[in-house]
């Protein structure tokens, strides 16, 4: 049965990328194609780009990724313990207590560091 | 850690909200500008060169095509320096139309100001608001002259012609409803936890640096700097209507924002005044030298149609001399210096546009800032590229 | 066993095809909403009410020019669109819109799949949308699309945890992942009665997911030109459009199952009480559309991580103490 209850969600899927390719290769072929040397610069603002769009780039997102794991892990963990709630009473409540206060000491520390700071 | 390097990134000229065809050049390092650099002259129409070849009387339309957004105020600029030059003065009344077509350009200008401001921030409903206002603007000028954007309805020594009748009504409508609409674009911003958040103490210039960069305008009142030509040099009897300059305290873009607005209620205020004290009489002055002969006048003498004839085709001279007379227009102070050697055609022509010095400000106000901040920052200057380039 | 194949055939087109149609007319309703809120009248041309204006758009962007730019990456630059839109479309299987009705013997779930990990397919899938769009921004290898790709895969992932957080108060009172279940637990009182301060949670970061205003920092066209889009153009920008629209069709279509007791209501058929539901919150997009200006990059990330997150965890712990007190 658990192998089956996902069957319709493949078809869904084969039907979506169905859809999505199709779509694409149809448009390719319908529409008109007249290429000029302006039409295939890349896009910016009308003047020649000043350098490369690919170079190493300083948008402090590596921190967000890192941080992100981190919680996301903890949201994971927090949705079989959720499931079950109702069976580990307040036994559960106080160990994701801990648990999640052991990961908001990290947060604080995260926090008081400035990693959150985006100026 | 990488080393990582900063991005050069064009903003302009085809871009959505620079307003025209500005180019600013940043140097980014993630999302904060280092560097930014503007660059101008996408519009550039060689205006006041072309200016030395017309006559005294078709710079006027040329002068419209500076701010289009503010094409009333371009024009009585103009005419009041060539007015000085000449040493006339207009008669009452047309002095009183000019304050009043040139307060409802200020609104019509503030206003198209506030929704593309708005919208450059992101709050989409400002703009069609204040174009519905803004379009009602619009209609009474075309009721005048003729004309929307290039209205040319200001006339060396007065005006093209008198007020239409149904004009009075009209404008006293709308200055009747109009502070109820400012009120509604106030409800969707002024106390607006993001727009405050995106506005308060961005691209915060002190009123000292405002006058070294030679700010004028809202931006300079902005930072608590109280000058306003129409107080400070008053022209056109502005002198005698009453109404308060607005200053703000932190000069940021919020402040701006806030002078604008009362601004827009104040000029209301005064164009009440010159609707409730009108002046009757003439609105040309009574000067063969440079107004044209009425036109029933022209179809029944001879004389009148010569003298007609010759200052349409050949203009008039203007005595010799040098004159520099500013405005306070919707962006700032607008003058004009015009260099005169005694003939029909101005020998020099330079004009002296706000947004021009306003943006020349742009990049120490836009250093250390977010991308988003640059947006919000040119907005609020309030520059219209074709006076810019001219 | 064929039987159930075949009705899972049967499901998949037509809620394909239906989600394909109100995507298409969201777009619709968005613009006549909007015009409305704003002064003016939306499309009206094309049809009564501009009821084929959807229709128009979708063959005039079949036949506009396909550029692929040069400089970009071609295989990725292809395949990004496609992503966003089947991650975004496929997530709406496990989304109950009926009761199961009996046809011809066969008892028939409103509901193409009922799993009973739901929740956490629908979470997983939708945010597997975020690779469409950093590859997209990538490949384009466009200043602006790099920009707005990172942009908004900061936000996703940001938004996502507080998203993610603020249902798990909803799943501690069913005890289970099944939408199908969750749903049925709201037979008596819906669960933003139970979990008002979750379900405000769930809504603002909604939002950010489906990058809508105030928190559109992905497209944003005053700063960044079109974002991650820049480069498109033809059917694969209309794809985006389509990823982006049938995204917030499945999340309002998250936030009435989760909160809104789903297709549960009296008199009216299942269907129409899910899609008045749905439909509502839609109208609530396009109205904070209307509304508010856009966030920065900075207040943005520090709203998501400095208020939201903590929030969520605060609600989780209050659902949990509450409800040991109560029993």
């Amino acid at each position: 049965m658990m192998i089956t209850d996902y069957l319709p969600i493949f078809i869904f899927l084969v039907v979506a990328v169905g859809f999505a390719l199709v779509t694409i290769f149809l448009s390719s072929i319908i529409g008109k194609r007249k290429i000029t040397p302006q039409k295939m610069i890349p896009y910016e603002c009308g003047m020649d780009p000043i350098g490369q769009a690919r170079k190493p780039f300083s948008v402090k997102f590596y921190i967000i990724a890192m941080l992100f794991i981190i919680f996301d892990i903890e949201a994971v963990f927090l949705y079989p313990w959720a499931v079950i709630f109702k069976e580990l009473k307040i036994f559960g409540l106080v160990e994701m207590a801990i648990f999640i206060a052991i990961l908001l000491v990290g947060f604080v520390y995260v926090w008081k560091k400035g990693a959150l700071e985006w100026e | 850690m990488a080393k990582t390097d900063t991005m050069i990134i064009n903003m302009g000229p085809q871009h959505p909200s620079t307003h025209g065809v500005l180019r600013v050049i940043l140097e980014l390092d993630g999302e904060v500008v280092v560097k930014a650099t503007p660059d101008i002259g996408f519009l550039h129409r060689g205006l006041e060169k072309l200016a030395e070849s017309k006559t005294y009387h078709q710079c006027i339309t040329l002068t419209d095509r500076l701010d289009y957004v503010a094409g009333m105020t371009n024009n009585l600029a103009y005419v009041l320096a060539v007015e000085k030059l000449i040493g006339i003065e207009a008669p009452p009344r047309a002095q009183a139309i000019r304050v009043l077509l040139s307060e409802l350009q200020r609104i019509a200008s503030h206003l198209f100001w506030l929704g593309t401001h708005a919208h450059d921030i992101g709050a989409m409903t400002p703009l069609f608001y204040a174009l519905r206002e803004r379009d009602e603007i619009l209609f009474m000028f075309e009721m005048v002259c003729g004309s929307r954007l290039t209205p040319s309805y200001f006339r060396v020594g007065g005006l093209a012609q008198d007020l239409p009748e149904e004009f009075e009504a009209k404008c006293r409508e709308f200055i009747r409803t109009f502070p109820s609409h400012v009120d509604e674009y106030e409800t969707l911003l002024t106390r607006n936890k993001i727009w405050m958040r995106r506005t308060q103490g961005v691209g915060a210039i002190s009123g000292e640096e405002a006058i070294n960069w030679g700010l004028s305008g809202p931006i300079l009142r902005a930072s608590n700097v109280n000058w306003d030509l129409r107080k400070a040099m008053p022209y056109c009897g502005y002198e005698s209507y009453d109404f308060i300059v607005p200053t703000g305290k932190n000069g940021d873009v919020y402040d701006r924002y806030l002078v604008r607005l009362v601004e827009m209620r104040q000029s209301n205020e005064i164009i009440r005044q010159v609707l409730d004290r009108m002046p009757g009489g003439k609105v040309l002055v009574d000067d063969p030298r440079v107004v044209y002969p009425p036109k029933a006048k022209v179809q029944e003498s001879i004389e009148a149609m010569i003298h007609h004839f010759h200052i349409a085709s050949e203009g008039f001279p203007v005595p010799r001399g040098e004159v520099y007379a500013s405005i306070e227009s919707p962006k700032g102070e607008l003058g004009f210096y015009l260099l005169s050697d005694g003939s029909n055609k101005p020998f020099r022509f330079r004009v002296r546009p706000p947004s021009f010095i306003n943006l020349s400000a742009l990049s120490t106000m836009v250093e250390g800032r977010l991308i988003a901040d640059v947006v919000a920052i040119i907005g609020s200057i309030d520059i219209v590229l074709a006076e810019v380039d001219r | 066993m064929l039987a159930f194949v075949l009705i899972a055939i049967v499901k998949v087109l037509v809620v394909f095809t239906a989600m394909l149609l109100i995507v298409a007319y969201m777009t619709l309703m968005e613009r006549k909403v909007l015009g409305h809120m704003q002064v003016r009248f939306g499309p009206n041309r094309t049809g009564p009410f501009g009821l084929l204006q959807p229709i128009a758009d979708g063959i005039k962007l079949f036949f506009k020019e396909d550029i692929i730019v040069p400089h970009a990456n071609r295989l990725i630059y292809i395949l990004a669109p496609s992503v966003m839109v089947i991650t975004a479309l496929v997530s709406f299987a496990v989304i109950p819109f009926g009761d199961s009705v009996t046809i011809l013997g066969h008892k028939v779930d409103m509901v193409v799949a009922d799993v009973n990990v739901g929740l956490l397919y629908l979470m997983a899938i939708s945010s597997l949308g975020v690779y469409g769009l950093v590859m997209g921004g990538w490949a384009s290898n466009n200043k602006y699309s790099l920009l707005g790709a990172i942009r908004s895969s900061a936000q996703m992932i940001s938004y996502e945890l507080s998203l993610g957080l603020s249902i798990i108060g909803v799943l501690m009172i069913t005890g289970s992942l099944s939408t199908v279940k969750i749903v049925g637990a709201q037979s008596q009182v819906w669960f933003v009665v139970y979990q008002p301060l979750g379900f405000l949670i769930f809504l603002i970061s909604a939002v950010a997911e489906c990058s809508r205003t105030p928190f559109d920092l992905t497209e944003c066209e005053n700063e960044l030109v079109a974002g991650y889009q820049t480069e498109y153009s033809s059917m694969k920008f209309a794809l985006y459009y389509l990823a982006e629209y049938a995204h917030i069709l499945v999340i309002s279509s998250l936030a009435v199952t989760l909160f809104f007791g789903g297709w549960q209501g009296p008199f009216l058929p299942p269907l129409v009480w899910f899609l008045i539901k749905v439909f509502i919150f839609i109208f609530f997009f396009i109205w904070i559309r209307a509304t508010f200006p856009r966030f920065r990059y900075d207040q943005l990330m520090k709203f998501g991580w400095k208020v939201l997150f903590p929030l969520s965890l605060l609600n989780i712990m209050i659902t949990g103490i509450v409800m040991s007190v109560i029993g």
